[in-house]
């Protein structure tokens, strides 16, 4: 068939080459332990701060992307009605938890680089803490049987179950665990939007009664009603635009060798000491012409504290069984050589299920972080998810 | 929270085998290995060449928690309790309570302990030499 009477309109417009994603922007709602607010109305607030930061208009959005656990949240398409968005050529609902968050990002990158779309907002949004609580709802799946009726049914519990095998292994233990929730802390301190903002000392922490083996209540996230969001838009785009570019840089997604049934069950994951980010470190830095070492700061996942200790080794940004010497030792102070989970994390600033780990990384790389601003800024690492499969994320400035 | 449990077409034998107080895990005869949990296709070969298998159900600790308080509504177990990843001696892993929860440490051997609730057995694990 001869193609050359089409219309020129349809006729799409052929990309430059080594097109480049970026962040151009963060939108947040206040944090609440009950919002008394729809989660439409959440998502709706945080989709367009974002726009807002980045100063560009809804009608030049053309794609939105969120996650959702048990359909605790909203669609795609009820965000684009709210905002006025005129067409979407990109609607991702995707029934994951906080391995989303990086993925979604990596996602619309290749989709902006591939021409697909041009400007797409990332949301999460949830009244986690008044409706919906995610760490204590039954997940669908077939592997569930297998685990609720024992009263082993509690995410919690799950990532406890790793935590325990990876300190005996590594040879760590409950003073490696208290140094991630300590210096979180000290970070929360200086975040207003943070919900746990007390101080704790390390007798103050090992005061605390456990809840599972080996977490007390501050070993675990604090769950919250809120949203937030990114835009992401081209490079070239984003540097017309009001906030200096995020640029991402490298991405990827894993899940590991049998990833098991539903999102809860680990029947057949063969290390519980090792998680997607071992599976996804090569990948991930080789993708951004990098190394560990090259990494200035990070924001790694934390749902539980044991989290960023093994994502910390498993990204292979401190070696293997040191990393709760690592944080213990201050280096993952403002001061210290890998700045790390500087909102004070999931486990401070609240639950918003690793968009806010994004966001901070965001703020961080852009130097608007205040007084908890990391001094080196322009390599971040970032990750999302705690278990089999998860994804990341390295930002940089630009360059 | 479903404080029974629901089988399934894959998983309805194991359930069934409990009742009997018997672990069934599925084996792929070409393969010739064992696993869980029931799958309708050989986790290594993708093959629908299985059968099931009862096995003694004897193994070792991988790892376990301890719970404290009760996290669910309507927990199916008052705290205290331990919950182990058990792996079984063919190389099969299985969720179960540690009974006493006292007892449980990485690395202990443990058998079966089957305990029959209103219809449906639960297959737990106790220390092997107690």
């Amino acid at each position: 068939m001869d193609r050359t009477c089409l219309p020129t309109e349809l006729v799409v417009k052929k990309r430059e080459e080594n097109v480049t994603a970026a962040i151009a922007g963060v939108g947040y709602t206040p944090l609440y332990k009950e919002s008394n607010r729809s989660v439409l109305d959440l998502a709706a607030e945080a989709c367009a701060g974002a726009l807002e930061d980045a100063g560009m208009a809804a009608s030049e959005v053309d794609g939105i992307a969120s996650f959702m656990v048990m359909h605790d949240s909203v669609p795609c398409q009820a965000v684009a009605t709210s905002l006025g968005v005129p067409e979407l050529s990109i609607a991702l609902d995707i029934d994951l938890g906080g391995q989303a968050p990086c993925y979604l990002v990596w996602l619309a990158a290749n989709l902006i680089n591939a021409g697909a779309v041009n400007s797409v907002l990332i949301f999460r949004a949830m009244n986690g803490r008044s409706a919906n609580r995610v760490g204590t709802m039954e997940f669908a799946g077939m592997g569930g049987q297998f685990r609720y009726p024992i009263g082993y049914d509690a995410y919690l519990m799950y990532v406890a179950m790793w935590g325990q095998r990876f300190l005996y292994e590594t040879g760590q233990g409950e003073l490696d665990l208290a140094g991630v929730v300590l210096n979180q802390r000290q970070y929360a301190v200086e975040n207003e939007r943070a919900v746990r903002r007390r101080p704790l000392d390390l007798d103050g922490y090992l005061a605390e009664p456990m809840v599972v083996d080996p977490y007390r209540a501050d070993d675990c996230t604090v769950e919250v009603d809120g949203a937030c969001a990114v835009l992401v838009t081209s490079l070239e785009r984003a540097r017309d635009l009001r906030r200096p570019p995020v640029v991402v840089a490298s991405g990827a997604y894993r899940a590991g060798s049998r990833p098991g049934l539903d999102i809860g069950d680990h029947l057949m994951w063969a290390d519980y000491t090792r998680n997607y980010t071992s599976v996804l470190a090569k990948d991930l830095f080789g993708r951004a012409g990098i190394t560990p070492g090259d990494v200035e700061m990070a924001e790694i996942y934390d749902c539980f504290s044991s989290t960023v200790l093994i994502g910390l080794e498993g990204l292979g940004l401190v070696e293997r069984g040191q990393s709760g010497a690592f944080v213990r030792e201050g280096n993952t102070r403002l001061d210290g050589a890998l700045p790390t989970n500087t909102h004070g994390g999931l486990l401070s600033e609240g639950y918003l299920h690793g968009m806010n780990t994004v966001t901070e990384a965001v703020l961080q790389v852009q130097g608007r972080a205040g007084t908890r601003q990391s001094p080196r800024h322009e390599i971040c690492a970032v990750t999302s998810g705690a278990m089999m499969d998860g994804s990341a994320l390295v930002l940089t400035a630009d360059r | 929270m479903a404080n029974r449990p629901v089988p399934d077409v894959q998983s309805a034998s194991f359930w069934e085998g409990l009742t009997n107080h018997e672990v069934i895990v599925e084996r792929c005869n070409d393969c010739a290995i064992d696993f869980f949990p029931h799958l309708p296709t050989c986790p290594r070969c993708g093959g629908r060449n299985l059968v099931d298998r009862v096995v003694p159900g004897r193994g070792r600790v991988y790892s376990w928690v301890r719970v404290h308080r009760a996290l669910s509504d309507e927990p199916a177990v008052q705290p205290p309790y331990a919950v182990g990843t058990i792996e079984l001696d063919d190389g099969c892993r299985m969720f179960g309570r540690i009974e006493p929860h006292e007892a449980a440490a990485i690395g202990l051997e443990v058998t079966p302990r089957f305990i029959d609730h209103d219809g449906w057995t639960e297959l737990a694990f106790q220390p092997s030499s107690s």
